[in-house]
């Protein structure tokens, strides 16, 4: 691991002029489950880090609003996870958090750096000598044509395949989440939807955040949605992996028919991806199995796949419908 | 091979990494590299850019006692509580949070020492499987239990193992087999002590409760 100079932010503030006064090579440091790993990979090379674990007005999280859902950023996943409204208002959110990562992650994992989590690709990971865009703009793609089973079938592009590996933003985009963020500009808001980027020709700017930019929160508006939810996560194994596929899914019934639906799909996409086509397949109509196959074939249209992992196209399919009929039973 | 550089052999990863070799360039055995990951190395301070610095104080309780320590700032938890304090007890396994041997608790939840740099547990308290059985020796009722129902085969993962299981019962998440099999995912055992530990874990959570 490359040295780096560490310093603890004892403000939001500080933490700003901290990274303003580092440049490029300045990182903030969270949980650091993703940077500290990435670190030791010599993936990411800081040479100066921010400690902001101690912004303590960032950790906390309020759910008994009537209006929306707010979560401070450096909340961490397992306390929200277990936030008894969350789990019978919200269940998708709950289940997005604790279905990732292991309860040791998840105590030390801020729900900020969660949406900013790197992808696993083993091209990007592996380093030198495997070529990655992400990594290392203009060097290539390994995995185009090599090991590709785990790889994105929505939203890649020839210069980069690398699943965006999150499940919170999965769920969080099913409900219009937006995230608050502080930087050198002031403050903005995002839409959660637009936080992330495509990765076209440029797939090492993965978000839409200024550089020095901070998540302070993020915010859920409230919805009657939010009980018929459910996060399904379809896995090599049945705990502690990466999706294979998965699918965050809401919906308000009105009588046997469909009033309102939210259909998003995570462990397919190089970013989190709502596919509101698999919600229009399905408002005004019934719920059957049949309705909800067609809709998780609506949420998999236009799925691109690579050498290993054409199966994950019906696996994405059958996801989203297996969710929907979940999520149906808890209305 | 790729999947031998992301999975559990990061550590084979981590020293063949050229940049690696630029840094230890001249040092030719494994424990030299070992020394300078655990902070021992004596390095220049430097002030750095924006007012940090690359040699930390770092104040940890361990079990009760107090250490005061300055540290390399890319010191791992992990590597101080078995190189500087020298409880090795929590072992290293994969290094990347991924198998549960380094599990020990910081203000009483359970982390993966590897990934916590060490500047993080600043001022706080850490308890390693050292600290568990009580000052007369007495094992506690979990370690008492894996014991008991022989939940271990080699015993590498078994300190992690134990630590993660006594956080699991105080969350209360230790209520069935199938949900303790979801809470102690994060703790692989590679001999597959996992009926003994499920059992084990089953046996200990209502003494605990109890005591």
């Amino acid at each position: 691991m490359r040295p780096f100079t560490y310093q603890k932010a004892a403000t939001a503030a500080d933490g700003l002029s901290a990274i303003a006064a580092g440049g490029a090579g300045t990182r903030f440091l969270a949980g650091g489950t993703t940077l500290y790993d990435l670190m030791k990979l010599n993936v990411e090379v800081p040479s100066h880090v921010v400690d902001i674990n101690s912004l303590s007005e960032l950790e906390a999280f309020d759910t008994s609003g009537s209006n929306e859902l707010v979560f401070g950023a450096l909340a961490r996943m397992s306390n929200v996870a277990a936030d008894p409204r969350l789990i019978r208002d919200y269940p998708a959110l709950s289940e997005s958090l604790w279905r990732a990562a292991s309860q040791q992650l998840r105590n030390m994992a801020s729900l900020g750096g969660n949406l900013l989590q790197r992808t696993r690709c083993a091209y990007y990971r592996g380093g030198e000598p495997f070529a990655c865009n992400k990594r290392k703009p203009g060097s290539g793609c390994a995995a185009q044509e090599g090991i590709n089973r785990g790889h994105a079938l929505l939203g890649g592009s020839e210069s980069c395949i690398a699943v965006y590996p999150g499940d919170f933003a999965v769920a969080l985009v099913a409900f219009d989440a937006k995230v608050d963020v502080l930087g050198p500009g002031g403050r903005r808001t995002i839409e959660l939807e637009h936080l992330h980027r495509e990765p076209g020709s440029t797939p090492h700017l993965e978000t839409m955040l200024e550089p020095g930019e901070l998540i302070l929160r993020i915010r859920v508006p409230m919805t009657p949605l939010g009980r018929a939810s459910t996060y399904h996560k379809i896995r090599d194994r049945e705990s502690y992996a990466f999706a294979l596929a998965s699918a965050a899914v809401a919906l308000r019934m009105d009588g046997d028919s469909v009033r309102d639906v939210r259909i998003a799909i995570g462990g397919l996409g190089t970013r989190r991806w709502r596919s509101r086509a698999a919600e229009q397949a399905l408002r005004g109509r019934a719920l059957t199995p049949e309705t909800a196959r067609a809709a998780g074939d609506a949420a998999l249209q236009g799925a691109k796949a690579s050498r290993d992992n054409a199966f994950r196209i019906e696996l994405g399919a059958r996801t989203v419908a297996d969710a929907l009929m979940i999520a149906s039973r808890r209305t | 091979m790729v999947t031998n550089c992301e999975g559990s052999d990061g550590i084979v990863c981590h020293y063949a990494h050229p940049s690696r070799r630029e840094v230890i360039a001249g040092a030719a055995s494994a424990s030299m590299v070992i020394s300078m990951s655990s902070g021992t190395t004596a390095q220049s301070q430097g002030s750095g850019s924006g007012g940090g610095a690359l040699l930390i104080p770092v104040n940890l309780t361990v079990n009760g006692t107090r250490h005061t320590l300055t540290l390399d700032s890319r010191s791992s938890l992990l590597d101080v509580l078995r190189e500087r304090i020298g409880l090795t007890g929590a072992k290293k396994g994969c290094d990347h949070g991924q198998c549960g041997a380094c599990t020990v608790h910081v203000e009483g939840r359970r982390v993966a020492s590897c990934l916590t740099l060490a500047a993080q547990a600043d001022g706080r308290q850490v308890t390693t499987i050292e600290g568990l059985a009580s000052a007369d020796g007495e094992l506690h009722p979990m370690q008492q239990a894996f014991v008991d129902y022989d939940a271990l085969q080699c015993g590498y993962c078994t300190p992690g193992q134990i630590m993660a299981a006594v956080a699991c019962v105080n969350e209360g998440h230790a209520t069935s087999p199938e949900q303790i099999r979801e809470y102690m995912s994060g703790n692989l055992c590679r001999c597959g002590a996992y009926i003994g530990i499920v059992a084990a874990i089953q046996d200990a959570a209502p003494k605990m409760r109890r005591a």
